[in-house]
């Protein structure tokens, strides 16, 4: 290790990648003098102290006392750190929920601090994924060796991607291993998958494999259609009983091997875990969270619906939104679809963010039982959906023409995709999969808001929900540039557009990729939602999703509905976020929200982000897989005119700023999303 | 000469808040953070410890006074505090922390009372002697 001092690692550490950590296994002679660190606690003496003691270690350290910022400052530098340092007692959210996020969404290692060493606070510490547990107050020692962490955890991702090669599906499962029963120690579910998993795993035989991580092997896209043959396989063998090898044989896909397969379950395992422990904790609902298939599906729906609780519990979607998004997404509800437009402008309140949470949760969960029933299963929207969809998106595509820069705009709109979004979508993957569902049905005019796109999914929901109340603002000019470039613009497109957030856009190219060029499209505008949210401001990220977004609705409302929903790969991503209720949904939405407002999107950026955020859930689609994917990016482009989404960006952007003052950026019409 | 005789009072200051028990190894750690990019290192932290700290007394002070008292809102909000102690290595006013604790635990009011007034104490004694301590060091 070079200890050059300071100079040195700041020169190593290069803001726009850490080769040292990230080509493969190649180290540079330095590491891990330059490791970038962020270090997230609320008390500033701990927080000084820490930072000292790690610049010591000649690492790179961004400081930060809260957790939304914190996630604000991941989102928008994807790859801009390697390890993350986390106090666990925290008031704006709890460490372990921004744990469970960071996990998810960038798949980095966290550390854990506190002043309690007590046991079960550690355990909570291990089974939330952690990778080590700190006692306060830190000595630097312990600070020292962090950064085996960092090289841990690569080590496994490529070892785990390293699926071709024969043996490595042996080790890859055993690596993988020992990270799953890291995150489902505590699951109940788990303990006999975890048996099973293990004897199955004694049982191959074990290749010693040299150190592979330099290889890196083209990380599978769990395009939507893929996924749902997972699910289906998971469902079908039981929950318990589903191990990769057997899920790889059901699913019977050529190419695929089986440590795709075992990561992906890994995190499917995770996402499921956490709709269970929050739909339970929410309001009970969906007791057949636990069970496994039914589980699986009513967890996704819930988390939808939880995402909109979430979004509401943040204060970025009005309680009364929450309630008539909610509303929405549940026909058979009373409040139903049938929200007016014009009511929809209330729904998107401003001001009254936290209102209410609590029964927009309710009413989430009521969504998302309903949707249940099609959660999970790539369903196809019954036609009378589609066409409801169609119809609605019709609707709010009028409505969009007019540029309404009113939040009221794109709460229709997101009402609306939320609303057919909300039964395909839920049915999916709660979280990753709605989004882009809602989107491709609503059409355009909802996307444009943006937000509303976001709303759909579930992903799209929590991020919706922000992207919508983002939307509205800035939205408005965005809205109707969409809408007149394209007519049936699935709302997460659209969505995806206006949201700065290339990185939705991003994830949903990456899982568009894998599907039908229809489908594909449909589903971009779904993922986008998710990160769109987050990019709000992004001038990048817009033109970026509006290419998307208008690239992919025009691909054929159906075909994209279809699509969108088998699209929800991102949804474990969006699991992860949404499962929280009440805990998370409200930290969730913070973090989209704080990682909306400042967000800084490229389309490389985005790409990168979105890669890595739906990466993190499903394969990792990480910068490289960019390429692969038809690098989001560059497909967005192609696809919209480009001019027509500059214009409507930028006209967005304007909007976005006044709305920010109009609005204090703080409402987020989204709570009413149903989800 | 009076550096080596501020340098041994400062010394010999130092040696007794360590061995009458109101500083632990914690405080050496920051001492040894402390270089030439730092010089006042310590003094930095320990500045940022008494502000923060206020604040977090103003919160205990609040949520004594409601009542019933919250025992479970008093350990979350002595707990941050007791943390914040131990970053400085404010070892007496870490032990006060730990018996207001415990009587949170046992939900006795007047155990907690007592337990945060010692809190105070030890905390306000402890900014004086660090202050004189500073002070000397400033003038070697």
């Amino acid at each position: 290790m070079n200890l050059g001092g300071g100079q040195t690692a700041k020169a190593m550490s290069a803001p726009s990648s850490s080769a040292s950590l990230k080509s493969g296994d190649v180290v540079s002679d330095q590491f891990p003098a330059g490791l970038r660190v962020l270090v997230v606690d609320d008390d500033p003496t701990c927080l000084r102290i820490l930072e000292k003691m790690l610049r010591n270690c000649l690492y790179e350290v961004t400081k930060c006392n809260r957790a939304e910022i914190a996630l604000k400052l991941l989102r928008d530098n994807r790859n801009g750190y390697d390890i993350v340092i986390s106090d666990v007692h925290m008031p704006d959210m709890d460490g372990f929920k921004l744990l469970e996020q960071v996990g998810l969404e960038m798949d980095l290692p966290v550390i854990m601090m506190s002043a309690d060493d007590s046991k079960n606070v550690v355990m909570k510490g291990v089974t939330h994924g952690a990778c080590d547990y700190l006692i306060k107050p830190v000595r630097i020692e312990a600070l020292k060796n962090i950064w085996q962490h960092v090289v841990r955890k690569r080590k496994h991702e490529w070892k785990d991607k390293d699926f071709e090669q024969s043996g490595s599906a042996e080790e890859g499962e055993r690596l993988v291993k020992p990270l799953e029963d890291v995150d489902y120690s505590s699951s109940a579910t788990e303990g006999n998958w975890k048996t099973s998993k293990r004897r199955k795993d004694e049982e191959d035989e074990p290749e010693e494999k040299d150190d592979t991580s330099s290889l890196k092997k083209p990380r599978v896209v769990w395009s939507v259609e893929l996924h749902q043959q997972f699910v289906a396989a998971v469902n079908q063998l039981g929950i318990d009983k589903a191990v990769p090898k057997k899920i790889l044989e059901l699913m019977n896909v050529p190419g695929l091997t089986r440590e795709n397969v075992a990561s992906h379950l890994q995190k499917y395992r995770l996402y499921l875990r956490r709709l269970s422990g929050v739909s339970s904790h929410q309001n009970g609902l969906n007791s057949s969270f636990m069970g496994p298939p039914e589980a699986t599906f009513a967890s996704m729906s819930s988390l939808g619906g939880l995402d909109l609780q979430a979004l509401a519990a943040t204060g970025h979607i009005p309680a009364q939104s929450l309630a008539s998004l909610q509303a929405l997404g549940r026909p058979t509800t009373k409040n139903s679809i049938s929200m007016p437009m014009v009511d929809q402008r209330n729904l998107f309140s401003f001001e009254t963010p936290k209102l209410r949470f609590g029964d927009g949760q309710q009413q989430l969960n009521n969504n998302s039982k309903q949707i249940n029933l099609l959660h999970g299963i790539p369903t196809n929207m019954e036609p009378k959906q589609l066409a409801s969809l169609n119809q609605s998106a019709q609707t709010f595509g009028g409505l969009n023409m007019q540029v309404n820069p009113q939040a009221s705009q794109s709460s229709s709109l997101l009402v609306q995709m939320s609303h057919p979004m909300s039964r395909t979508q839920m049915l999916n993957e709660n979280k990753g999969n709605h989004v882009p569902r809602l989107q491709s049905s609503i059409g355009q005019p909802i996307l444009s808001n943006g937000m509303h796109s976001g709303v759909l999914s579930r992903n799209g929901i929590v991020d919706n929900v922000r992207g919508a109340v983002y939307n509205p603002v800035s939205q408005a000019s965005s809205l109707v540039d969409f809408s007149i470039n394209k007519s049936a613009e699935l709302p997460g497109n659209s969505f995806a557009q206006a949201s700065n957030s290339g990185i939705s856009s991003l994830t949903s190219k990456g899982i568009i990729q894998e599907e039908v060029s229809s489908e594909v499209k449909g589903s971009r505008g779904f993922i986008h939602s998710y990160d769109i949210f987050n990019e709000l401001q992004q001038h990048k990220a817009q033109d970026w999703g509006m290419q998307n977004v208008g690239s992919t609705f025009d691909a054929s409302q159906h075909s994209a509905l279809q699509g969108s929903l088998d699209i929800s790969p991102s949804s474990f991503v969006q699991q992860g976020f949404s499962s929280s209720q009440k805990d998370r949904n409200v930290s969730i939405g913070d973090a989209i929200f704080s990682v909306g407002e400042g967000a800084h999107c490229n389309n490389s950026k985005f790409g990168q982000q979105f890669n890595s955020f739906v990466a993190d859930n499903t394969l990792r689609v990480k910068a490289e897989r960019l390429p692969d994917s038809g690098c989001q990016n560059n497909l967005f482009p192609q696809q919209f005119g480009q001019e027509d989404l500059m214009s409507a960006l930028l006209k967005q952007q304007e909007g976005i700023g006044s709305v920010e003052s109009e609005f204090g950026f703080d409402g987020y019409p989204l709570d009413n999303l149903p989800v | 000469m009076e550096g080596n005789q501020l340098q041994r009072q400062a010394t010999h200051m130092r040696r007794t808040l360590f061995d009458q028990g109101y500083l632990d190894e914690q405080f050496i750690q920051l001492e040894e953070l402390q270089d030439d990019a730092n010089p006042n290192f310590v003094e930095e932290v320990v500045r940022v410890f008494y502000n923060d700290s206020a604040r977090l007394i103003r919160n205990i002070e609040m949520a004594m006074g409601k009542n019933p008292m919250d025992f479970g809102k008093l350990d979350d909000v002595m707990h941050q505090f007791k943390g914040s102690c131990s970053g400085i290595g404010a070892k007496k006013v870490k032990r006060e922390c730990t018996r207001f604790q415990d009587y949170c635990k046992e939900e006795d009011p007047e155990g907690c009372m007592g337990a945060f007034q010692a809190v105070k104490q030890e905390h306000a004694t402890l900014k004086g002697k660090l202050d004189a301590y500073f002070q000397l060091t400033r003038q070697c």
